[in-house]
Protein backbone atom coordinates (compact mmCIF):
# COMPACT_ATOMS: atom_id res chain seq x y z
CA UNK A 1 0.00 0.00 0.00
CA UNK A 2 1.23 3.46 -0.86
CA UNK A 3 -0.02 6.89 0.15
CA UNK A 4 0.28 9.28 -2.80
CA UNK A 5 -1.01 12.67 -3.82
CA UNK A 6 -2.53 12.29 -7.28
CA UNK A 7 -3.54 15.05 -9.67
CA UNK A 8 -6.85 15.05 -11.49
CA UNK A 9 -6.00 14.89 -15.19
CA UNK A 10 -9.58 14.83 -16.41
CA UNK A 11 -13.11 14.26 -15.23
CA UNK A 12 -16.29 13.68 -17.20
CA UNK A 13 -19.88 12.72 -16.55
CA UNK A 14 -20.57 9.29 -18.05
CA UNK A 15 -24.19 8.65 -17.09
CA UNK A 16 -26.78 9.44 -14.43
CA UNK A 17 -24.83 10.26 -11.22
CA UNK A 18 -21.81 8.52 -12.73
CA UNK A 19 -18.39 10.10 -13.30
CA UNK A 20 -15.10 9.00 -14.80
CA UNK A 21 -11.94 10.50 -13.33
CA UNK A 22 -8.41 10.05 -14.63
CA UNK A 23 -5.74 10.51 -11.97
CA UNK A 24 -2.14 11.37 -12.76
CA UNK A 25 0.35 9.43 -10.64
CA UNK A 26 3.02 11.46 -8.84
CA UNK A 27 5.86 9.63 -10.57
CA UNK A 28 5.80 9.20 -14.35
CA UNK A 29 5.91 5.57 -15.43
CA UNK A 30 5.07 4.35 -11.93
CA UNK A 31 2.70 1.74 -13.22
CA UNK A 32 3.16 -1.01 -15.72
CA UNK A 33 1.06 -0.36 -18.78
CA UNK A 34 -1.33 -3.24 -19.23
CA UNK A 35 0.37 -4.30 -22.46
CA UNK A 36 3.81 -4.59 -20.90
CA UNK A 37 4.58 -8.00 -19.46
CA UNK A 38 7.11 -6.82 -16.87
CA UNK A 39 5.52 -5.30 -13.80
CA UNK A 40 6.74 -2.31 -11.84
CA UNK A 41 3.94 -1.51 -9.41
CA UNK A 42 2.03 -4.75 -9.24
CA UNK A 43 -1.63 -3.98 -9.80
CA UNK A 44 -4.55 -6.27 -10.51
CA UNK A 45 -8.05 -5.65 -11.79
CA UNK A 46 -10.45 -5.60 -8.84
CA UNK A 47 -8.13 -3.64 -6.57
CA UNK A 48 -9.26 -0.27 -5.24
CA UNK A 49 -8.22 3.18 -4.06
CA UNK A 50 -9.18 4.80 -0.77
CA UNK A 51 -9.54 8.53 -1.28
CA UNK A 52 -9.52 11.26 1.36
CA UNK A 53 -12.01 14.05 0.64
CA UNK A 54 -12.37 17.46 2.25
CA UNK A 55 -15.44 17.55 4.44
CA UNK A 56 -15.63 13.79 4.94
CA UNK A 57 -13.99 12.00 7.85
CA UNK A 58 -13.55 8.52 6.42
CA UNK A 59 -11.91 7.85 3.08
CA UNK A 60 -14.02 6.67 0.12
CA UNK A 61 -13.10 3.29 -1.38
CA UNK A 62 -13.41 3.33 -5.18
CA UNK A 63 -12.47 0.49 -7.50
CA UNK A 64 -9.78 0.91 -10.16
CA UNK A 65 -11.24 0.76 -13.67
CA UNK A 66 -8.03 0.72 -15.69
CA UNK A 67 -4.50 2.09 -15.70
CA UNK A 68 -1.60 3.17 -17.87
CA UNK A 69 2.02 3.77 -16.91
CA UNK A 70 1.17 7.22 -15.58
CA UNK A 71 -2.54 7.25 -14.83
CA UNK A 72 -5.34 5.49 -12.99
CA UNK A 73 -8.94 5.68 -14.16
CA UNK A 74 -11.81 5.39 -11.70
CA UNK A 75 -15.54 5.46 -12.28
CA UNK A 76 -17.76 6.33 -9.34
CA UNK A 77 -21.36 7.14 -8.51
CA UNK A 78 -22.32 10.23 -6.54
CA UNK A 79 -24.00 8.46 -3.64
CA UNK A 80 -23.43 11.02 -0.90
CA UNK A 81 -21.90 14.36 0.00
CA UNK A 82 -18.31 13.15 -0.37
CA UNK A 83 -18.59 11.77 -3.87
CA UNK A 84 -20.82 14.68 -4.96
CA UNK A 85 -18.08 17.08 -3.89
CA UNK A 86 -15.55 14.92 -5.72
CA UNK A 87 -17.58 15.14 -8.93
CA UNK A 88 -17.19 18.95 -8.82
CA UNK A 89 -13.41 18.86 -8.58
CA UNK A 90 -11.46 20.34 -11.48
CA UNK A 91 -8.51 19.24 -13.58
CA UNK A 92 -5.28 19.99 -11.70
CA UNK A 93 -6.78 19.56 -8.23
CA UNK A 94 -5.16 16.95 -6.02
CA UNK A 95 -6.39 13.93 -4.08
CA UNK A 96 -4.79 12.05 -1.16
CA UNK A 97 -4.96 8.37 -2.14
CA UNK A 98 -4.11 5.07 -0.44
CA UNK A 99 -3.51 2.43 -3.13
CA UNK A 100 -3.55 -0.20 -4.47
CA UNK A 101 -5.78 -1.95 -1.91
CA UNK A 102 -7.42 -5.37 -1.84
CA UNK A 103 -6.49 -8.65 -3.47
CA UNK A 104 -7.90 -8.18 -7.00
CA UNK A 105 -8.92 -10.92 -9.42
CA UNK A 106 -6.65 -13.96 -9.54
CA UNK A 107 -5.86 -14.65 -13.19
CA UNK A 108 -3.17 -17.25 -12.56
CA UNK A 109 -5.42 -20.02 -13.92
CA UNK A 110 -5.23 -18.44 -17.39
CA UNK A 111 -1.70 -19.63 -18.06
CA UNK A 112 0.74 -18.22 -20.58
CA UNK A 113 -0.31 -15.61 -23.10
CA UNK A 114 -1.07 -17.15 -26.49
CA UNK A 115 -1.21 -20.71 -25.21
CA UNK A 116 -3.87 -23.16 -26.36
CA UNK A 117 -5.63 -22.98 -23.01
CA UNK A 118 -5.88 -19.19 -23.45
CA UNK A 119 -7.72 -19.25 -26.75
CA UNK A 120 -10.01 -22.05 -25.54
CA UNK A 121 -10.96 -20.33 -22.27
CA UNK A 122 -14.48 -18.92 -22.15
CA UNK A 123 -14.79 -16.58 -19.20
CA UNK A 124 -18.04 -14.71 -18.61
CA UNK A 125 -17.76 -11.25 -17.04
CA UNK A 126 -20.83 -9.76 -15.34
CA UNK A 127 -20.95 -6.20 -14.07
CA UNK A 128 -23.94 -4.52 -12.47
CA UNK A 129 -24.08 -0.70 -12.12
CA UNK A 130 -21.18 0.51 -9.99
CA UNK A 131 -19.76 -3.01 -10.36
CA UNK A 132 -19.00 -2.44 -14.06
CA UNK A 133 -15.68 -0.49 -13.72
CA UNK A 134 -13.48 -3.30 -12.31
CA UNK A 135 -14.87 -5.57 -15.05
CA UNK A 136 -13.37 -3.25 -17.64
CA UNK A 137 -9.81 -3.56 -16.30
CA UNK A 138 -10.34 -7.30 -16.02
CA UNK A 139 -11.68 -7.56 -19.56
CA UNK A 140 -8.72 -5.64 -20.97
CA UNK A 141 -6.27 -7.80 -19.05
CA UNK A 142 -7.91 -10.97 -20.39
CA UNK A 143 -8.03 -9.70 -23.96
CA UNK A 144 -4.34 -8.79 -23.78
CA UNK A 145 -3.45 -12.32 -22.76
CA UNK A 146 -5.36 -13.77 -25.69
CA UNK A 147 -8.65 -14.60 -24.01
CA UNK A 148 -11.97 -13.59 -25.58
CA UNK A 149 -14.34 -12.87 -22.68
CA UNK A 150 -18.09 -12.49 -22.99
CA UNK A 151 -19.52 -9.58 -21.02
CA UNK A 152 -22.94 -8.88 -19.53
CA UNK A 153 -23.53 -5.34 -18.31
CA UNK A 154 -26.59 -4.59 -16.20
CA UNK A 155 -28.06 -1.18 -15.40
CA UNK A 156 -31.36 0.19 -14.09
CA UNK A 157 -32.19 2.18 -17.20
CA UNK A 158 -30.71 3.61 -20.44
CA UNK A 159 -29.68 6.81 -18.62
CA UNK A 160 -27.40 4.78 -16.34
CA UNK A 161 -25.53 2.92 -19.09
CA UNK A 162 -21.81 3.57 -19.48
CA UNK A 163 -18.74 1.95 -21.10
CA UNK A 164 -20.66 -0.30 -23.50
CA UNK A 165 -18.62 1.03 -26.43
CA UNK A 166 -15.36 0.81 -24.47
CA UNK A 167 -15.94 -2.90 -23.84
CA UNK A 168 -16.80 -3.46 -27.50
CA UNK A 169 -13.66 -1.58 -28.58
CA UNK A 170 -11.64 -4.12 -26.59
CA UNK A 171 -13.18 -6.78 -28.81
CA UNK A 172 -15.46 -8.27 -26.19
CA UNK A 173 -18.91 -9.59 -27.01
CA UNK A 174 -21.22 -7.36 -24.91
CA UNK A 175 -24.80 -8.07 -23.85
CA UNK A 176 -26.61 -5.15 -22.25
CA UNK A 177 -29.54 -5.42 -19.84
CA UNK A 178 -31.67 -2.76 -18.19
CA UNK A 179 -34.30 -3.33 -15.55
CA UNK A 180 -36.86 -1.16 -17.38
CA UNK A 181 -35.95 -2.35 -20.86
CA UNK A 182 -35.00 1.15 -22.07
CA UNK A 183 -31.77 -0.28 -23.50
CA UNK A 184 -30.71 -3.82 -24.37
CA UNK A 185 -32.52 -6.81 -22.91
CA UNK A 186 -35.26 -5.99 -20.39
CA UNK A 187 -34.50 -7.58 -17.06
CA UNK A 188 -31.57 -8.48 -14.85
CA UNK A 189 -28.11 -9.73 -15.82
CA UNK A 190 -29.24 -13.24 -14.95
CA UNK A 191 -31.85 -13.04 -17.73
CA UNK A 192 -28.97 -12.70 -20.22
CA UNK A 193 -27.05 -15.72 -18.91
CA UNK A 194 -29.24 -18.30 -20.67
CA UNK A 195 -27.73 -19.72 -23.81
CA UNK A 196 -24.25 -18.27 -23.22
CA UNK A 197 -21.40 -20.75 -23.36
CA UNK A 198 -18.85 -20.12 -20.59
CA UNK A 199 -16.50 -22.08 -18.38
CA UNK A 200 -15.59 -19.52 -15.70
CA UNK A 201 -17.33 -16.59 -14.10
CA UNK A 202 -16.26 -13.14 -12.89
CA UNK A 203 -18.77 -10.76 -11.35
CA UNK A 204 -19.04 -7.45 -9.53
CA UNK A 205 -22.21 -5.66 -8.47
CA UNK A 206 -24.80 -5.45 -5.70
CA UNK A 207 -24.79 -8.47 -3.40
CA UNK A 208 -28.32 -9.51 -4.45
CA UNK A 209 -27.11 -9.60 -8.07
CA UNK A 210 -24.04 -11.64 -7.15
CA UNK A 211 -26.16 -14.16 -5.32
CA UNK A 212 -28.61 -14.46 -8.22
CA UNK A 213 -25.70 -14.95 -10.63
CA UNK A 214 -24.21 -17.61 -8.37
CA UNK A 215 -27.52 -19.49 -8.24
CA UNK A 216 -27.93 -19.33 -12.02
CA UNK A 217 -24.39 -20.45 -12.89
CA UNK A 218 -23.58 -24.18 -12.97
CA UNK A 219 -22.60 -25.48 -9.53
CA UNK A 220 -18.89 -26.07 -9.17
CA UNK A 221 -17.85 -23.84 -12.07
CA UNK A 222 -14.81 -21.71 -11.15
CA UNK A 223 -15.67 -18.12 -10.44
CA UNK A 224 -14.65 -15.00 -8.57
CA UNK A 225 -16.88 -12.25 -7.23
CA UNK A 226 -16.03 -8.82 -5.91
CA UNK A 227 -17.92 -7.58 -2.85
CA UNK A 228 -18.69 -4.15 -1.49
CA UNK A 229 -18.76 -3.25 2.21
CA UNK A 230 -18.73 -0.08 4.23
CA UNK A 231 -15.11 0.31 5.30
CA UNK A 232 -13.38 2.17 8.06
CA UNK A 233 -9.74 2.11 7.01
CA UNK A 234 -9.48 0.02 3.82
CA UNK A 235 -6.20 -1.61 4.83
CA UNK A 236 -7.13 -4.21 7.42
CA UNK A 237 -6.83 -2.39 10.72
CA UNK A 238 -10.39 -1.73 11.89
CA UNK A 239 -12.22 -4.98 11.15
CA UNK A 240 -15.17 -2.92 9.91
CA UNK A 241 -15.73 -4.84 6.66
CA UNK A 242 -15.41 -8.46 7.80
CA UNK A 243 -17.44 -11.18 6.16
CA UNK A 244 -17.91 -14.87 6.80
CA UNK A 245 -16.49 -17.35 4.29
CA UNK A 246 -16.28 -21.13 4.27
CA UNK A 247 -12.65 -20.71 5.34
CA UNK A 248 -13.34 -18.35 8.23
CA UNK A 249 -13.69 -14.63 8.58
CA UNK A 250 -12.12 -12.41 5.92
CA UNK A 251 -11.61 -8.66 5.67
CA UNK A 252 -13.17 -7.43 2.41
CA UNK A 253 -10.48 -4.72 2.21
CA UNK A 254 -7.49 -7.08 2.43
CA UNK A 255 -8.48 -10.71 1.78
CA UNK A 256 -11.18 -9.34 -0.57
CA UNK A 257 -12.89 -7.61 -2.26
CA UNK A 258 -12.63 -10.60 -4.59
CA UNK A 259 -13.72 -13.95 -3.16
CA UNK A 260 -13.60 -17.34 -4.84
CA UNK A 261 -17.10 -18.56 -5.63
CA UNK A 262 -16.38 -21.77 -3.71
CA UNK A 263 -15.74 -19.92 -0.42
CA UNK A 264 -18.69 -17.53 -0.44
CA UNK A 265 -21.31 -17.84 2.29
CA UNK A 266 -24.56 -16.17 1.22
CA UNK B 1 39.37 38.26 4.26
CA UNK B 2 38.62 37.89 7.90
CA UNK B 3 37.69 34.42 8.68
CA UNK B 4 34.43 34.34 10.56
CA UNK B 5 34.28 32.46 13.77
CA UNK B 6 31.99 29.52 13.88
CA UNK B 7 28.38 30.67 14.04
CA UNK B 8 27.33 31.11 17.61
CA UNK B 9 24.92 28.43 18.57
CA UNK B 10 22.44 28.88 21.34
CA UNK B 11 22.86 25.81 23.54
CA UNK B 12 19.63 23.97 23.05
CA UNK B 13 18.62 20.64 24.36
CA UNK B 14 16.10 18.66 22.39
CA UNK B 15 12.67 18.71 24.05
CA UNK B 16 12.26 15.68 26.28
CA UNK B 17 9.31 13.58 25.12
CA UNK B 18 9.96 10.68 27.50
CA UNK B 19 7.29 9.66 30.00
CA UNK B 20 6.86 6.90 32.54
CA UNK B 21 3.60 4.99 32.69
CA UNK B 22 3.09 2.78 35.77
CA UNK B 23 6.84 2.36 36.14
CA UNK B 24 7.47 1.56 32.47
CA UNK B 25 9.54 4.11 30.61
CA UNK B 26 8.38 5.24 27.17
CA UNK B 27 10.35 7.32 24.68
CA UNK B 28 7.21 9.32 24.01
CA UNK B 29 3.64 9.30 25.32
CA UNK B 30 1.96 8.35 22.04
CA UNK B 31 0.28 4.96 21.89
CA UNK B 32 -2.10 3.65 19.26
CA UNK B 33 -5.50 2.84 20.79
CA UNK B 34 -6.95 -0.64 20.92
CA UNK B 35 -9.07 -1.63 17.94
CA UNK B 36 -7.41 0.79 15.54
CA UNK B 37 -4.03 -0.91 15.23
CA UNK B 38 -4.84 -4.64 15.10
CA UNK B 39 -1.84 -6.55 16.45
CA UNK B 40 0.53 -4.16 14.70
CA UNK B 41 1.13 -6.05 11.45
CA UNK B 42 -0.66 -3.74 9.02
CA UNK B 43 1.24 -0.69 10.28
CA UNK B 44 4.62 -2.42 10.58
CA UNK B 45 4.44 -2.84 6.80
CA UNK B 46 4.20 0.95 6.47
CA UNK B 47 6.68 2.35 9.01
CA UNK B 48 8.99 1.38 11.86
CA UNK B 49 6.45 1.00 14.67
CA UNK B 50 9.26 1.02 17.25
CA UNK B 51 8.98 4.79 17.13
CA UNK B 52 5.64 4.55 18.97
CA UNK B 53 5.59 4.98 22.72
CA UNK B 54 3.61 1.75 22.56
CA UNK B 55 0.23 0.53 21.37
CA UNK B 56 -2.72 -1.31 22.82
CA UNK B 57 -3.56 -4.37 20.79
CA UNK B 58 -7.03 -5.42 19.61
CA UNK B 59 -9.44 -6.34 22.42
CA UNK B 60 -8.89 -10.05 23.05
CA UNK B 61 -11.40 -12.55 24.43
CA UNK B 62 -11.04 -16.20 25.56
CA UNK B 63 -12.55 -17.59 22.35
CA UNK B 64 -12.44 -16.26 18.76
CA UNK B 65 -15.22 -13.79 17.95
CA UNK B 66 -16.59 -12.82 14.54
CA UNK B 67 -18.20 -9.69 15.94
CA UNK B 68 -21.40 -8.04 14.79
CA UNK B 69 -23.09 -8.14 11.39
CA UNK B 70 -22.16 -5.54 8.77
CA UNK B 71 -22.49 -2.62 8.10
CA UNK B 72 -20.31 -1.92 11.12
CA UNK B 73 -19.07 1.52 10.09
CA UNK B 74 -20.86 4.84 9.61
CA UNK B 75 -19.53 8.24 8.59
CA UNK B 76 -20.21 11.21 10.90
CA UNK B 77 -19.21 14.86 11.03
CA UNK B 78 -15.58 14.85 12.23
CA UNK B 79 -15.85 11.26 13.30
CA UNK B 80 -17.22 7.79 12.77
CA UNK B 81 -19.37 5.11 14.33
CA UNK B 82 -18.21 1.53 14.66
CA UNK B 83 -20.04 -1.56 15.83
CA UNK B 84 -17.30 -4.10 15.14
CA UNK B 85 -18.12 -5.98 18.32
CA UNK B 86 -14.69 -7.17 19.43
CA UNK B 87 -13.82 -9.32 16.46
CA UNK B 88 -10.61 -11.11 17.42
CA UNK B 89 -8.97 -14.52 16.94
CA UNK B 90 -9.12 -15.45 20.65
CA UNK B 91 -6.33 -15.40 23.22
CA UNK B 92 -4.79 -18.74 22.19
CA UNK B 93 -4.25 -17.59 18.60
CA UNK B 94 -2.99 -14.24 19.85
CA UNK B 95 -0.35 -16.05 21.92
CA UNK B 96 0.62 -18.59 19.26
CA UNK B 97 0.50 -16.36 16.17
CA UNK B 98 0.12 -12.64 16.77
CA UNK B 99 2.59 -12.11 19.61
CA UNK B 100 5.47 -14.00 17.94
CA UNK B 101 4.82 -12.06 14.71
CA UNK B 102 4.73 -8.82 16.69
CA UNK B 103 8.04 -9.61 18.38
CA UNK B 104 9.68 -9.43 14.96
CA UNK B 105 8.59 -5.85 14.33
CA UNK B 106 8.00 -4.26 17.75
CA UNK B 107 10.64 -4.30 20.45
CA UNK B 108 8.94 -2.33 23.23
CA UNK B 109 6.39 -3.42 25.83
CA UNK B 110 2.93 -3.62 24.26
CA UNK B 111 -0.36 -2.99 26.06
CA UNK B 112 -2.64 -6.04 26.06
CA UNK B 113 -6.33 -5.16 25.82
CA UNK B 114 -8.47 -7.88 27.42
CA UNK B 115 -12.23 -8.35 27.29
CA UNK B 116 -14.91 -10.89 28.04
CA UNK B 117 -18.53 -11.58 28.92
CA UNK B 118 -17.95 -12.11 32.66
CA UNK B 119 -15.13 -11.39 35.15
CA UNK B 120 -13.87 -14.97 34.72
CA UNK B 121 -13.34 -14.34 30.98
CA UNK B 122 -11.16 -11.32 31.69
CA UNK B 123 -9.24 -13.35 34.28
CA UNK B 124 -8.73 -16.23 31.83
CA UNK B 125 -7.33 -14.01 29.07
CA UNK B 126 -5.09 -12.20 31.55
CA UNK B 127 -3.80 -15.43 33.09
CA UNK B 128 -2.99 -16.97 29.71
CA UNK B 129 -1.16 -13.83 28.57
CA UNK B 130 0.68 -13.64 31.90
CA UNK B 131 1.84 -17.27 31.66
CA UNK B 132 2.84 -16.97 27.98
CA UNK B 133 4.77 -13.80 28.70
CA UNK B 134 6.54 -15.35 31.71
CA UNK B 135 7.71 -18.22 29.52
CA UNK B 136 8.77 -15.68 26.96
CA UNK B 137 10.63 -13.70 29.61
CA UNK B 138 13.13 -16.53 30.04
CA UNK B 139 14.40 -15.83 26.52
CA UNK B 140 14.07 -12.07 26.34
CA UNK B 141 12.43 -9.20 28.14
CA UNK B 142 8.66 -9.32 28.65
CA UNK B 143 6.60 -8.49 25.59
CA UNK B 144 3.50 -7.33 27.44
CA UNK B 145 3.92 -4.19 29.55
CA UNK B 146 0.43 -3.44 30.75
CA UNK B 147 -2.96 -5.16 30.86
CA UNK B 148 -5.71 -2.82 29.68
CA UNK B 149 -9.11 -3.98 30.87
CA UNK B 150 -11.84 -3.12 28.39
CA UNK B 151 -14.90 -2.46 30.54
CA UNK B 152 -16.24 0.04 28.05
CA UNK B 153 -16.94 -1.56 24.67
CA UNK B 154 -20.47 -0.41 23.67
CA UNK B 155 -20.83 -3.07 20.97
CA UNK B 156 -21.24 -6.30 22.90
CA UNK B 157 -24.39 -7.50 24.63
CA UNK B 158 -22.72 -8.98 27.68
CA UNK B 159 -19.52 -7.67 29.17
CA UNK B 160 -17.83 -4.54 27.87
CA UNK B 161 -19.75 -1.43 28.78
CA UNK B 162 -22.10 -3.37 31.04
CA UNK B 163 -19.19 -3.51 33.50
CA UNK B 164 -17.92 -0.03 32.87
CA UNK B 165 -21.13 1.74 33.74
CA UNK B 166 -21.54 0.31 37.24
CA UNK B 167 -18.88 0.93 39.93
CA UNK B 168 -19.39 -2.43 41.64
CA UNK B 169 -19.27 -4.42 38.39
CA UNK B 170 -16.20 -2.46 37.24
CA UNK B 171 -14.45 -3.23 40.53
CA UNK B 172 -15.29 -6.93 40.26
CA UNK B 173 -13.61 -7.18 36.84
CA UNK B 174 -10.54 -5.23 37.97
CA UNK B 175 -10.19 -7.48 41.03
CA UNK B 176 -10.47 -10.62 38.88
CA UNK B 177 -7.72 -9.37 36.56
CA UNK B 178 -5.60 -8.03 39.43
CA UNK B 179 -5.35 -11.52 40.94
CA UNK B 180 -3.93 -12.97 37.72
CA UNK B 181 -1.12 -10.58 36.89
CA UNK B 182 1.82 -8.70 38.33
CA UNK B 183 1.77 -6.28 35.42
CA UNK B 184 0.19 -2.86 35.75
CA UNK B 185 -3.59 -3.09 35.28
CA UNK B 186 -5.23 -0.24 33.37
CA UNK B 187 -9.02 0.17 33.34
CA UNK B 188 -10.37 1.57 30.06
CA UNK B 189 -13.40 3.64 30.99
CA UNK B 190 -16.65 4.41 29.19
CA UNK B 191 -17.84 8.00 28.78
CA UNK B 192 -21.43 6.74 28.71
CA UNK B 193 -21.94 7.33 32.44
CA UNK B 194 -23.30 10.11 34.63
CA UNK B 195 -20.09 10.50 36.63
CA UNK B 196 -16.90 8.97 35.24
CA UNK B 197 -14.97 9.76 38.43
CA UNK B 198 -17.19 7.37 40.38
CA UNK B 199 -16.14 4.48 38.09
CA UNK B 200 -12.53 5.66 38.14
CA UNK B 201 -12.44 5.69 41.95
CA UNK B 202 -14.01 2.21 42.09
CA UNK B 203 -11.35 0.85 39.72
CA UNK B 204 -8.57 2.49 41.72
CA UNK B 205 -9.91 1.01 44.96
CA UNK B 206 -10.11 -2.43 43.29
CA UNK B 207 -6.42 -2.32 42.45
CA UNK B 208 -6.13 -0.64 39.06
CA UNK B 209 -2.73 0.98 38.45
CA UNK B 210 -4.01 3.35 35.81
CA UNK B 211 -7.03 4.44 33.75
CA UNK B 212 -7.63 5.01 30.06
CA UNK B 213 -10.26 7.62 29.29
CA UNK B 214 -12.27 7.38 27.13
CA UNK B 215 -13.70 4.58 25.03
CA UNK B 216 -16.26 5.52 22.34
CA UNK B 217 -19.51 7.39 22.95
CA UNK B 218 -22.68 5.45 22.20
CA UNK B 219 -24.17 6.85 19.00
CA UNK B 220 -26.43 6.16 16.04
CA UNK B 221 -27.17 7.20 12.43
CA UNK B 222 -30.24 6.61 10.26
CA UNK B 223 -30.12 6.25 6.47
CA UNK B 224 -32.61 8.68 4.91
CA UNK B 225 -33.40 6.48 1.91
CA UNK B 226 -34.03 3.21 3.75
CA UNK B 227 -35.22 4.94 6.97
CA UNK B 228 -33.25 2.28 8.82
CA UNK B 229 -30.22 2.56 11.11
CA UNK B 230 -26.98 2.65 9.11
CA UNK B 231 -25.37 0.11 11.44
CA UNK B 232 -26.69 -3.44 11.39
CA UNK B 233 -26.32 -3.38 15.17
CA UNK B 234 -28.40 -0.12 15.30
CA UNK B 235 -26.02 1.67 17.69
CA UNK B 236 -22.26 1.94 17.78
CA UNK B 237 -19.32 3.74 19.31
CA UNK B 238 -18.65 7.32 18.19
CA UNK B 239 -15.01 8.37 17.86
CA UNK B 240 -12.86 10.87 15.99
CA UNK B 241 -11.90 14.53 16.45
CA UNK B 242 -15.47 15.43 17.46
CA UNK B 243 -15.11 13.59 20.79
CA UNK B 244 -11.83 15.25 21.82
CA UNK B 245 -13.42 17.83 24.15
CA UNK B 246 -15.42 15.09 25.88
CA UNK B 247 -12.28 13.00 26.37
CA UNK B 248 -10.30 15.97 27.62
CA UNK B 249 -13.00 16.79 30.14
CA UNK B 250 -13.06 13.20 31.40
CA UNK B 251 -9.27 13.16 31.79
CA UNK B 252 -9.36 16.47 33.64
CA UNK B 253 -12.05 15.25 36.05
CA UNK B 254 -10.31 11.93 36.66
CA UNK B 255 -6.90 13.46 37.27
CA UNK B 256 -8.42 15.57 40.03
CA UNK B 257 -10.05 12.55 41.61
CA UNK B 258 -7.66 9.60 41.47
CA UNK B 259 -3.99 9.18 42.36
CA UNK B 260 -3.18 6.73 39.53
CA UNK B 261 -2.03 7.84 36.07
CA UNK B 262 -4.63 8.51 33.38
CA UNK B 263 -4.09 7.81 29.67
CA UNK B 264 -5.94 10.35 27.53
CA UNK B 265 -7.77 8.84 24.58
CA UNK B 266 -10.43 10.24 22.27
CA UNK B 267 -10.15 12.26 19.09
CA UNK B 268 -6.42 12.96 19.28
CA UNK B 269 -5.16 13.85 15.82
CA UNK B 270 -2.24 16.23 16.32
CA UNK B 271 0.78 16.97 18.52
CA UNK B 272 -1.16 19.97 19.85
CA UNK B 273 -3.94 17.61 21.00
CA UNK B 274 -1.30 15.56 22.83
CA UNK B 275 -0.06 18.63 24.73
CA UNK B 276 -3.61 19.63 25.60
CA UNK B 277 -4.35 16.15 26.98
CA UNK B 278 -1.20 16.22 29.08
CA UNK B 279 -2.02 19.70 30.37
CA UNK B 280 -5.30 18.19 31.59
CA UNK B 281 -3.20 15.69 33.50
CA UNK B 282 -2.77 12.71 31.17
CA UNK B 283 0.42 10.71 31.73
CA UNK B 284 0.27 9.29 28.19
CA UNK B 285 -2.13 9.38 25.26
CA UNK B 286 -3.74 7.00 22.82
CA UNK B 287 -4.47 7.82 19.19
CA UNK B 288 -7.41 5.88 17.77
CA UNK B 289 -9.55 6.69 14.74
CA UNK B 290 -6.86 8.94 13.25
CA UNK B 291 -4.89 5.75 12.40
CA UNK B 292 -7.75 4.56 10.21
CA UNK B 293 -7.98 7.73 8.16
CA UNK B 294 -4.23 8.34 7.99
CA UNK B 295 -2.18 5.19 8.59
CA UNK B 296 0.83 7.39 9.32
CA UNK B 297 -1.03 9.46 11.96
CA UNK B 298 0.95 8.27 15.01
CA UNK B 299 4.26 8.65 13.18
CA UNK B 300 3.34 12.19 12.15
CA UNK B 301 2.26 13.19 15.66
CA UNK B 302 5.45 11.79 17.23
CA UNK B 303 7.65 13.57 14.70
CA UNK B 304 5.78 16.83 15.26
CA UNK B 305 5.97 16.72 19.08
CA UNK B 306 9.45 18.27 19.57
CA UNK B 307 8.65 21.19 17.28
CA UNK B 308 5.31 21.93 18.92
CA UNK B 309 6.85 21.56 22.40
CA UNK B 310 9.44 24.19 21.45
CA UNK B 311 6.72 26.43 20.09
CA UNK B 312 4.99 26.43 23.48
CA UNK B 313 8.18 26.51 25.54
CA UNK B 314 7.83 22.99 26.93
CA UNK B 315 11.12 21.35 27.87
CA UNK B 316 9.80 18.04 29.15
CA UNK B 317 6.40 16.44 28.66
CA UNK B 318 6.40 14.86 32.13
CA UNK B 319 6.34 18.38 33.59
CA UNK B 320 2.93 19.00 32.03
CA UNK B 321 1.40 15.99 33.75
CA UNK B 322 3.05 16.88 37.06
CA UNK B 323 1.90 20.49 36.92
CA UNK B 324 -1.67 19.48 36.14
CA UNK B 325 -1.71 17.20 39.15
CA UNK B 326 -0.45 19.90 41.54
CA UNK B 327 -3.36 22.25 40.84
Amino acid sequence: MKNDIMTIQSQRRLAEETYEMVLQLPHAGALTAAHTPAQKQHILPGQFLNIRLDGSYLRRPISICEWTEDTLTIIYKTVGRGTTKMSRMQTGEKLDVLWPLGNGYDLSSFGESGSVSQSAAQPLLIGGGAGVPPMFGLCRKLVETGVQPKVILGFRSAADVFYRNEFETLGAEVILTTEDGSAGIKGFVTDAMDGICYDSLFACGPEAMLQAVDEKAPAGMPGQMSFERRMGCGFGACMGCSCRTKYGSKRICVEGPVLERSEIVW
Amino acid sequence: MVRETAPRTVPTTAPDTAVTLCGIEMTNPVMAASGTFGYGREFADLYDIDLLGSFSFKGTTPKPRFGNETPRIAECTEGMLNSVGLQNPGVDAVISEELPALAEVFHKPVMANVCGGCPEDYAEVTEKLEIADAQNEAQRRPQIGWIEVNISCPNVKSGGMVFGTDPKAAASVIRAVRQKTKKPVIAKLSPNVTDITEIGRACEAAGADGLTAINTLLGMRIDLKSRRPVLANTMGGFSGPAVFPVALRAVYQLCRTVDIPVIGCGGIASAENVLEMMMAGAAAVQVGSANLVDPYACKGIIEELPRVMKQYGIKALQELTAQAQVR
